[in-house]
């Protein structure tokens, strides 16, 4: 307490005391990420056989042969051969819920010192948000929403805000992960300092292990074709 | 004779921590479906984070975060006998987290496996290995 000023003890020994095996633990579930990528993603770039268009407002679905295609608009959206309708109640419930777990999300990355949670829960949350609107909707809508390279980027600069912040430590002449050499750049006493530091690299953590829940869902889910089903 | 009886029952927790941890260990050698070889696996190390979980606590003592803890003049005594262990805590944060990440891996391993041989079940594919 007098040395982090961090009154979640599990906080403060996994993100400082112990801030080695976290780090070690973000690389190992962006490995993890990686893995599934490599191992499932088939990036064929052959036309499909036929591709399925859906008019919004009347629902009429549409076949073009192979080679056809309509530009992406908003009266017409692309589906997959495989289609079911998502069910209104469901995707009505989710778009009212899906903001608030975002939220809560976020309060327990931010609130991480002072109650239970910290990056891994927040990101988890914040993933399983993401997931519930690719299960409510389809993969394809989530997949529009949040690309895959978004993804990719996203996982790589969790773990880069982590290791970068030990990195920064060592550059101002200190141990690697040792925050309170932050404190001349933020501007606080060491304490305050390994206080924040804890926050920053919670924060990487939580972007990390967000990416890391959808690109494994996304993968998994299709069998790495990202269509619907397997 | 009484006194085993005593300290097996006084340590009841640990026992169903080790009669989970048998199910999953006979799942993972002795089913031959993959998936439930993976589900075994799960359970495996559900019962190990029960068990480090189950070693941190204290009799009478509340979560590891500390009271009235706030700004620098909070100079009051902390009492260890007033919160849990919180080691034990960290560590299973960590091993979840491994656990999803082995998850992830296993599953997308088996999809492969169920794409290149159409079948998950083991003697299934090891009879199609030797045919090659």
């Amino acid at each position: 307490m007098e040395e982090t000023s961090v009154p979640n003890i599990v906080t403060a020994v996994l993100a400082d005391y112990r801030g080695f095996d976290t780090m070690f633990e973000t690389t190992v579930i962006f490995s993890a990420g990686v893995v599934c990528f490599f191992l499932l993603r088939i990036s064929r770039r052959e036309e499909p056989e036929a591709r399925y268009y859906r008019h919004v407002l009347t629902g009429v679905t549409i076949q073009l042969k192979e080679g056809y295609k309509i530009p992406p608009s908003a009266e017409f959206e692309q589906i997959d051969a495989v289609w079911t309708p998502p069910d209104l109640i469901i995707k009505t419930v989710c778009r009212i819920l899906i903001p608030f777990i975002q939220l809560f999300a976020l309060y327990v990355i931010a609130h991480g010192h002072h109650s239970p949670g910290g990056g891994f829960q927040g990101g988890v949350i914040l993933g399983a948000s993401v997931i519930l609107f690719a299960i409510s909707h389809d993969l394809r809508t989530a997949v529009r929403r949040i690309s895959e390279k978004l993804i990719g980027i996203f996982c790589a600069v969790g773990v880069l805000i982590y290791a970068g912040t030990g990195a920064l430590c060592l550059l101002l002449k200190l141990n690697f992960l040792d925050y309170s050499a932050l404190a001349g750049l933020l501007h606080v006493d060491p304490v305050t300092a390994r206080s924040h530091g804890i926050l920053i690299v919670e924060i990487g953590v939580g972007i990390a292990v967000l990416a890391t829940m959808i690109w494994i869902y996304n993968n998994v889910s299709s069998a790495g074709r990202y269509r619907q089903g397997l | 004779m009484t006194d085993l009886i005593s300290t097996i029952v006084a340590k009841y927790n640990y026992w169903i921590y080790i009669t989970l941890m048998m199910i999953g260990l006979y799942a993972m050698i002795a089913k031959n479906n993959l998936v439930k070889k993976i589900v075994g696996m799960n359970i495996f190390q559900t019962a190990i984070i029960l068990f480090y979980v189950s070693i941190g606590v204290k009799k009478g003592a509340t979560i590891p975060i500390l009271e009235h803890g706030h700004g620098h003049d909070a100079q009051h005594v902390v009492h260890a006998m007033d919160y849990i262990n919180p080691l034990p805590h960290v560590l299973m944060l960590t091993a979840i987290v491994v656990g999803v990440a082995t998850l992830g891996v296993a599953l997308a391993l088996a999809i492969r496996i169920y794409n290149n041989y159409n079948t998950l079940e083991e003697n299934e594919i090891m009879a199609q290995i030797r045919k090659k």
